[in-house]
């Protein structure tokens, strides 16, 4: 099962973990690879906190299981890690990606991460207020995920999520152009 | 080798761009988690012009079952899709469609019967009709839902006879996958026009449907119903034949994965045969001789297929998504367990109840039963019946 990266995004109901992960795939899918993308369903309320999952593997994928042992999880609101464990089931060689105006180094001891996972930090939240305007901090985060896995080709996956927001938002050109910003952005600020 | 577009695709959008691109006459459904996509989805291409479907909103699954069946009688190709209650709240007008004999199609994304109330995946409520006279096709994931709709037009108007195609509530349903899907006008001529031989608005040559037939008749036409019922294993494989000529993916009443040389198997139908074949392959590569049947068509139930498939194992686990409330075992092993009666074969079959109400099935759960199989072909008693991930 090692050649399937398996992917958890941890958020809150309404911040677009659902979407952020759709939008992954499916970028990955226009890179020729074999996808997953299924949310977690409880419950559905605004602000409770919600998870959703990726696998990404270059041959089909067969497994049908949730996912348990994630090497990658993006978090897309930092208030959640005082009440979730955003990092259970993680190997040791795992990334942490978190929207978070704080420094990695703050956040590894926050979270008593001692072992190898690797974390960063992006004010995703911040960005997305300047470039959408709103707080939507699903799509700059996708930008610091593939800078800080290397996943995927950076320009491949903007123009492909441009293409998938042109689509959704066919009459509101100025959504699509802030959220191609704030995904460039974060791509460039993500600190280690 | 790939025929079609590569999309990233949910099992719903997957079902529903099916029924866009075999444009129906007629759709009539009623919303019910988590198969409202399907419709919702479609009535969105109705209302774009992408289809020239009457699209009929109705106040319940009961109403749009019954509309289904006044569209089909009429001549009119005719699809829908439901789940759990609003199946169960079918239930009448199923039986009713399957006497009449009307190729309706409904797509059924299981889901578990209340009570307790809960919205995920089991098949309870696919077995609760499998009774009804309708084929049932199960799908493993987004492509198999994709292919099996458009195949399920075929062999209903083929066989005269309603088909539901499945797909797992959530792990599928809403479970995005790379699928290929076909050009439009490929799907198109596979489905070709629909030509009913007899319907209501034939008006050169009426006929009567749902007529009043008590101890005269009512056995005789019964009997005809079963005798298409059994016919209709070759419709379908015959259509999966010309359906692999435009998609290049064959389709059969099972999948056997690494069964031919197998001494142990599983027998799992829907999302749980995909996480199967790999613990199949990682027990192979130990060097056991593991393997999986997949069911594909569960009615009409491929009985001889099916032995012919199992009857050199040392032993079989049989994976029932539901259980019978028989106060014995689940559906699927009944029926296989039934089956072995008949050619006077006493093997050990190992029933697994599991996955209801959506309980998680990982791959570690699936070696777990591999690892009893093991046992139990080497000589060891197990119990008939497990439960497999439930807290006791």
């Amino acid at each position: 099962m090692k050649d399937i990266i398996e992917i958890r995004w941890h958020g809150r109901g309404g911040q677009g973990a659902k979407t952020a992960a759709l939008l992954f795939a499916d970028a990955a899918l226009a890179s020729g690879k074999y996808i997953q993308a299924f949310p977690e369903y409880g419950p559905e309320r605004m602000g409770a906190p919600v998870t959703s999952f990726n696998r990404i593997s270059s041959k089909p994928i067969l497994l049908h299981s949730g996912v348990a042992n994630p090497s990658i999880v993006i978090v897309l609101d930092p208030t959640l890690v005082a009440s979730v464990d955003v990092t259970e089931g993680m190997p040791d060689d795992g990334i942490l990606i978190i929207n978070s105006g704080k420094c990695p180094s703050e956040i590894k001891k926050e979270l008593g991460i001692a072992g190898g996972i690797k974390v960063f930090a992006v004010d995703a939240s911040g960005i997305s207020k300047e470039t959408i305007g709103r707080e939507i901090p699903n799509t700059p985060m996708l930008g610091a995920f593939v800078k800080a896995t290397g996943i995927l080709d950076f320009k491949e996956m903007l123009e492909d999520t441009r293409k998938k927001l042109e689509k959704k938002f066919k009459n509101k050109p100025g959504v699509v152009e802030g959220n191609i910003k704030a995904i460039e952005r974060a791509y460039a600020e993500v600190r280690s | 080798m790939a025929k079609g577009n590569i999309v990233a695709r949910t099992g719903n959008e997957a079902m529903a761009e099916a029924m866009r691109q075999i444009n129906p006459d007629v759709v009539a459904a009623y919303p019910i988690t988590p198969a409202t996509e399907i419709v919702q989805i479609f009535a969105s291409y109705v209302a774009d012009g992408l289809v020239s479907t009457e699209f009929v909103p109705v106040e319940s699954e009961h109403s749009a079952m019954s509309a289904c069946i006044g569209s089909s009688a009429a001549g009119g190709r005719t699809m829908t899709g439901t789940s759990s209650q609003g199946l169960a709240l079918m239930a009448e007008m199923l039986y009713i469609a399957a006497g009449l004999r009307l190729p309706i199609v409904l797509a059924v994304v299981n889901r578990a019967l209340s009570s307790p109330i809960n919205i995920h995946c089991d098949h309870s409520d696919t077995m609760m009709v499998r009774d009804s006279g309708w084929i049932q096709i199960f799908s493993e994931n987004s492509q198999e839902a994709y292919d099996n709709m458009i195949q399920a037009v075929k062999i209903a108007e083929k066989a005269a006879i309603p088909v539901i195609v499945t797909t797992d509530g959530f792990i599928i349903s809403h479970g995005m996958e790379r699928i290929e899907i076909l050009d439009d006008a490929d799907v198109k001529n596979f489905v070709g026009e629909y030509k009913p031989k007899d319907y209501l608005l034939k008006l050169e040559e009426p006929i009567t449907a749902g007529a009043l037939d008590l101890t005269d008749y009512y056995f005789e036409h019964k009997r005809q119903q079963i005798e298409g019922f059994k016919a209709s294993k070759a419709v379908i494989l015959d259509v999966a034949k010309e359906f692999a000529v435009i998609a290049g993916r064959s389709y059969g009443l099972f999948e056997k994965y690494r069964l031919d040389d197998a001494e142990i198997a599983l027998v799992a139908m829907g999302s749980t045969a995909g996480t199967t074949k790999v613990v199949v392959d990682e027990l192979r590569q130990k060097g056991l001789k593991a393997g999986l049947l997949k069911p594909r068509v569960f009615r009409p139930f491929p009985k001889e297929e099916i032995l012919e498939a199992l009857k050199k194992l040392k032993a079989i686990a049989v994976m029932d998504r539901s259980d019978s409330m028989n106060g014995h075992e689940g559906p699927l092993c009944a029926e296989i367990k039934a089956a072995f009666y008949d050619i006077g074969v006493n093997k050990p079959v190992l029933n697994y109840i599991y996955g209801l109400g959506g309980r998680e099935i990982r791959p570690e759960d699936i070696a777990l039963v591999f690892s009893e199989l093991s046992e139990v072909a080497g000589g060891k008693e197990k119990p008939k019946v497990s439960y497999l991930g439930v807290r006791e």
